[in-house]
């Protein structure tokens, strides 16, 4: 049923979005210049922009996220851990566009001097400097990779917490009589007991952080290139679609329906290596 | 986890049913609900019969304002009329039209020729109201500033970066301006707007404008993008040196300055109704009512004025949405037009309105 429904999806937005595919074939996938009043269409950059905000989004997610949950299933006192992990829920319930409005009026304004300081600090460092490099707006790829933070952590975290709570007490104990501190237990006994539930999770949370549509939208700050300024601004397959869609006919809807095609493709390719490695890791455990 | 899995998937294509359920009912809305009501048709209190119908438009969010004044009012008149307009952009107005969704369509645009083949038959155009879109600035005491089609098209590119440019300091003589470093301020989202001042400096700076116009345009990278008109005011408005095309009233309402522009008379003028309808005098018509205010001929003229139109098919198919629709559009063009003023948007002048009056009563409408 829901494969005939993703089906029915895709085969219904490749034919909207052919116009496009025809007119432009291979390029719509492997150039960067993205021109709607020239009717050049080029999707890479939005691409890069995915990747690398969700990359941003996932670096800052993923250790605090695992933080929280060991926390919550193995460190916090009982009565607690309801209430921090209805905490951490909450956040899950906060509407996108709500983070996407309380990113650029108030941590793009604030966190540019942040960066500033940061290029400043890291200028004389060859690669980082180029990475870091100001100045910045306070709008761009990093901070749309902080809100998708915000908004991936409580989703990771819940599972991990849930998987963390399935490793068996008598591992855990097994772990402690052979001498262990609560760290040397947590990397023998949870860590390996988890790895492919972490995996999942990281990966729903890679989902969630690539189709964020609105609170990217506004952050990113929308400028269709690829640059390896991180500070800078970019654009997000996602984040251009909203943008662009209204105002959009003719061969522009059908190259903005074709960059959804495409970030589907993406998040179905993302899942599949996940249930890979997911598989792979079941072997082995 | 994958039990897990396999429990969520119930609630997600139960969801995906709903959406889907949603979007049949949504589809079923352009079957006639409407009737009209025989009965008591007849001597309303303003004369006019009474109306039943519900019409549904959507398209450029520029005149929204506008129009949901316009038709809080006309419910007034004719309360068995429910009309509805939902937005989303000129482009998806079009579309709808195009797909037969809609019963009306906002366009800040004219139609593209090759897509006139996609319309189900011949459609209208109907004037409703203009703006002016201001140049907004942010300089702390300079309060006048003068700019001509030229120098915008400079900055807009980045051709001139900073703020005391001899080409600004020509046009401005007596005022100190500072050596701040400007940053533009363009739209993120598609938009009308964008379209309609990059058609500007088309027209009046063909020689210096090279990005060409569209409602999406490719700004150099070093400028930077709001979403639409309110986000690019809170840019313009918290950033010292930035500049941005806001229109009036968000840029009124955000408490901007903004910079008279010298039109095609080569006279200053201030964005405002007064000159925005002067601009629309000084347009000309074509047939069709399509006409272009941008860079607009006369001394009062503000050369950045942006049209927008609502776009309806000639013939009609149901009577009573019919008469509904014509009805409305009087009301939008004449009682609705003195409403206007109050919320930053100009009103026709008398010679068009007339002409749009009687392109209102050419629309067909089949009889019982």
């Amino acid at each position: 049923m829901v494969l005939l429904i993703l089906g029915l999806i895709a085969v219904a937005t490749t034919r909207r979005a052919w116009p496009a595919f025809a007119d432009e074939g291979m390029r719509f996938f492997t150039t960067t210049r993205w021109a709607p009043n020239a009717e050049v269409f080029g999707s890479l950059p939005f691409v890069y922009g995915t990747v690398v905000t969700a990359v941003i989004a996932l670096v800052l997610a993923v250790p605090v996220s695992v933080g929280i949950a060991l926390f919550l299933s193995d460190v916090a006192p009982r009565r607690l851990r309801r209430p921090v992990s209805s905490l951490v829920d909450l956040l899950a319930a906060i509407p996108s566009v709500v983070y996407g409005l309380w990113g650029v009026i108030v941590l793009a304004p604030w966190i540019t001097g942040v960066y500033d300081r940061i290029s400043d600090i890291t200028s004389p460092v060859p690669v980082l400097s180029t990475l870091f490099a100001g100045p910045s707006t306070g709008r761009g790829l990093f901070t749309a990779g902080i809100i998708l933070a915000l908004m991936v952590t409580p989703i990771i975290t819940s599972i991990t917490r849930e998987v963390f709570d399935t490793v068996p007490a008598m591992a855990k104990e097994a772990a402690y009589a052979l001498g262990s501190t609560r760290w040397e237990m947590i990397r023998a006994a949870v860590f390996p007991h988890s790895r492919a539930g972490m995996i999942g999770a990281v990966m729903l949370g890679l989902g969630r952080a690539m189709g964020e549509t609105i609170a990217a939208a506004l952050v990113i700050g929308s400028s269709a290139r690829i640059t390896a300024q991180l500070f800078g601004s970019g654009d997000s397959m996602a984040a251009v679609i909203a943008n662009e869609f209204g105002e959009s006919g003719g061969l522009h809807r059908a190259a903005l329906i074709g960059l959804g095609v495409e970030l589907f493709a993406l998040t179905i390719l993302v899942n599949v290596i996940a249930r890979v490695i997911i598989a792979r890791g079941r072997r082995h455990a | 986890m994958y039990r897990k899995s396999a429990r969520f998937t119930g609630p997600f294509a139960a969801l995906v049913a709903v959406a889907m359920l949603a979007v049949g009912c949504g589809g079923a809305d352009d079957t006639p609900t409407a009737s009209t009501d025989n009965t008591s048709a007849g001597a309303a209190a303003t004369g006019q019969p009474r109306l039943s119908a519900t019409l549904n438009g959507s398209g450029a969010t520029f005149p929204k304002s506008f129009y949901e004044v316009a038709i809080a009012g006309y419910q007034k008149v004719q309360p068995g009329v429910t009309v509805n307009y939902a937005g989303g952009g000129s482009g998806t107005g079009r579309q709808n039209l195009q797909d037969g969704v809609v019963d009306y369509a906002g366009s800040d645009g004219l139609v593209k020729a090759a897509d006139v083949p996609k319309y189900k038959g011949e459609f209208l155009y109907i004037p409703t109201v203009s703006a002016p879109i201001t140049v907004s600035y942010n300089l702390g005491d300079v309060k006048d500033l003068t700019l001509d089609a030229d120098t915008i098209a400079k900055i807009f590119q980045r051709q001139i970066k900073k703020w005391d440019d001899p080409a600004i300091s020509a046009l401005n003589p007596g005022t100190r301006l500072p050596a701040t470093d400007i940053t533009v301020a363009h739209r993120s989202d598609g938009s009308g707007t964008t379209e309609n001042f990059t058609l500007y400096l088309v027209a009046a700076a063909p020689n210096t404008w090279t990005l060409k116009s569209g409602a999406t345009v490719e700004w150099p990278a070093d400028t930077q993008a709001g979403n639409g008109n309110q986000g690019v005011a809170q840019i313009v408005k918290g950033t010292a040196g930035a500049i941005g095309y806001v229109d009036l009233s968000d840029a009124k309402a955000s408490g901007l300055q903004f910079a008279k522009v010298k039109n095609k008379a080569g006279k200053a003028v201030v964005p405002s109704v007064a000159s925005t309808t002067a601009a629309l005098d000084g347009a000309e018509v074509k047939a069709d009512l399509s006409y272009n205010p941008l860079n607009a001929a006369g001394d009062g003229a503000y050369p950045i004025t942006a049209p927008t139109w609502i776009l309806v098919y000639k013939n009609q198919t149901d009577r009573a949405k019919g008469e509904a629709l014509k009805s409305f559009l009087r009301y939008m063009v004449t009682d609705a037009q003195k409403l206007a003023e109050d919320i930053d948007y100009a009103p026709l002048p008398k010679s068009l309105q007339e002409k749009t009056i009687s392109q209102i009563d050419s629309i067909f409408v089949p009889t019982p």
